[in-house]
């Protein structure tokens, strides 16, 4: 969710409504277009100002050489790795776990909260499991999943899985019980059989709920990834921040870490945007962008 | 939800057998587990009776003094820092478009920024003592609070806001009693994710280079395969994380009652429900 994103489009909202007023159109857009690039200005000096903030403090002496070069030798390091194979594999470790854990969690996690999401007793008989869960912090459980699986691809996994499956299911129950009763009473009423009610209305107005669990669940998955790399040594971008940082390579540590935070970020994004896009037709989504 | 076990009133022996309906599975589970532990004599998954032992051993009262209250500490501080800054840059961020549009790819990208990949970073800059690990903490459980304050204070009645102008309330009577208490449940929604956030932070950070803590017991205890001592921790720390959660909870219920009776919500309906699509809460971690 952009800081932004939500007044942007309200503003423009209410610009074009005011173009029913009789303001020529072409104006209003080209007042939106400076408007935007205004916002983009603002950004770009945002982050340049941070950035030679940075530079400055490094460079006279404000943060200590011993552990802030400049931060011009770390994005030399940044091009250099960009071009090197091994930061590719790093991040492709990394994002297999993350890939796989969230994938598995959807699998288990969904169809199991429509269960419970559609079925009373079953949801009353596991909600205390699922109260008792959920708060429980998921990183007491790494020496558990190093005991079991090893420090490989299959301890990020299993931890991955075990801790984004209960967002997930959370989001599908709430989904699944929230599907609109007149609605649902309607289809019953015309005959629609059991598995198009399904089809046509649980599983559409649950989709919203599902898309922020998993939203959230890539979030976690991300963070779960690199702290098993960088606590237990798994192979991945976690793992090699911590060689850097023990070879005293400190450019290459700030530059995985700035490649980390664009993992993330560019993970974030991307959730976001086929959110937007493959629901585009639902109230919520146009909510969000009215409220 | 207590919202189940509260809202029908259909006497005493319906309400009991819910209740049993609702213990029925833990129960099992634990009896289930009880039984297999037992025969199966697992190296890794020690019967219960043996952990229940060990953890008497250890948690009454041997360690709490060791580990459990220096990780407590770190993590409320992290915390307390968190909300204070969380909420003060929060009000400035939503009360002006141009900081906010200037700090927003900024934002973005720290949030973005898995916490614990700075480890190495705080370790460099604070040592291994609690800075590194207070920092760290705060890195994580900030956002949460900054984003859903921003959210909060501009969700706040414009109509409000333009009375007290146009009335010359000062600036700082308009936030102490329109701008924060509007905000407020969106606050309280921040800080209740930041929550679970500083309790992970809390565990990592005390696994990388420590020396006492919770994180650093449950850690140290699996490479010596002390496995009951190991269980004995994650148990803790579950216990831990369900009681601040539920803790929150209350305190939430307290602080925010004025809310409820403004808007004519029962205090079953707004029991705080996780993140629904429709509102813009950000849960994200």
């Amino acid at each position: 969710m952009s800081l932004e994103g939500v007044q942007t489009v309200g503003s423009a909202r209410r610009r074009t409504a005011r173009t029913a007023d009789g303001l020529p159109e072409g104006r209003v857009r080209r007042a939106l277009g400076s408007r935007r690039i205004r916002d983009l200005g603002l950004k770009v000096t945002g982050v340049l100002t941070v950035l030679v903030a940075l530079e400055l403090c490094a460079r006279l002496g404000v943060l200590s050489r011993d552990w802030f070069p400049p931060m011009t030798d770390t994005y030399v390091e940044l091009a250099k790795l960009a071009f090197g194979h091994p930061l590719w594999t790093e991040i492709g470790r990394t994002l297999s776990g993350w890939a796989l854990g969230i994938g598995l969690a959807a699998l288990l996690a969904i169809p199991i909260g429509v269960l419970l999401g559609s079925n009373r007793t079953a949801y009353r008989l596991s909600r205390v499991v699922i109260e008792f869960c959920r708060p429980v912090p998921s990183v007491a459980l790494i020496p558990l999943a190093v005991l079991v699986y090893g420090v490989g691809l299959e301890m990020k996994v299993f931890l991955i899985v075990f801790v984004t499956f209960w967002p997930i299911l959370l989001q599908v129950i709430y989904g699944v019980q929230d599907v609109d009763p007149l609605v649902y009473d309607t289809a019953r009423s015309y005959g629609l059989p059991p598995r198009a009610r399904f089809f046509r209305i649980t599983l559409p107005s649950a989709a919203p709920y599902i898309a922020t669990g998993l939203r959230i669940a890539s979030a976690i998955a991300l963070v779960l990834a690199v702290t098993a790399e960088l606590v237990v040594g798994a192979p991945g971008l976690g793992q090699s921040i911590v060689v850097a940082q023990s070879n005293a390579n400190l450019p290459r540590m700030y530059a995985l870490i700035i490649v980390t935070g664009l993992v993330g970020w560019a993970l974030n994004t991307a959730f976001q945007a086929i959110e937007r896009r493959l629901l585009r037709w639902h109230p919520s989504q146009r909510a969000e962008v009215a409220s | 939800m207590s919202a189940v076990t509260r809202a029908p009133r259909k006497g005493t022996g319906r309400r009991a057998l819910g209740l049993l309906l609702e213990l029925a599975l833990p129960a099992a589970l634990l009896i289930g587990y009880g039984l297999w532990s037992h025969r199966a004599q697992s190296f890794y998954f020690p019967p219960l009776g043996e952990i229940l032992e060990y953890f008497g051993e250890l948690w009454l009262f041997d360690r709490v003094g060791s580990d459990l209250v220096p990780s407590l500490l770190r993590m409320l501080a992290g915390y307390a820092v968190s909300v204070v800054l969380g909420v003060a840059l929060g009000l400035l961020l939503g009360m002006s478009r141009l900081l906010r549009t200037a700090a927003e790819p900024v934002v973005e990208f720290l949030r973005a920024l898995p916490a614990p990949a700075l480890i190495p970073f705080a370790l460099l800059m604070f040592g291994a003592g609690d800075g590194s690990k207070v920092f760290v903490i705060v890195l994580g459980a900030l956002w949460p609070i900054l984003l859903n304050t921003i959210d909060g204070v501009r969700g706040v009645d414009t109509q409000q806001l333009d009375m007290a102008r146009s009335y010359r309330i000062p600036l700082a009577a308009r936030i102490a009693h329109i701008i924060l208490p509007g905000a407020s449940p969106r606050i309280f929604a921040g800080m209740r994710t930041s929550l679970a956030i500083a309790i992970i932070l809390m565990v990592v950070s005390e696994m990388v280079a420590s020396s006492n803590g919770l994180g650093y017991f449950v850690l140290e205890q699996q490479r010596s395969f002390a496995i009951p001592e190991m269980w004995t921790g994650i148990i803790l720390l579950g216990v831990l994380g369900y009681v601040l959660n539920w803790l929150f909870l209350r305190v939430e219920r307290r602080v925010l009652a004025w809310h409820r009776g403004a808007r004519g919500l029962s205090a079953e309906t707004a029991t705080p429900a996780p993140s629904t699509p429709s509102s813009t809460e950000k849960t994200d971690a």
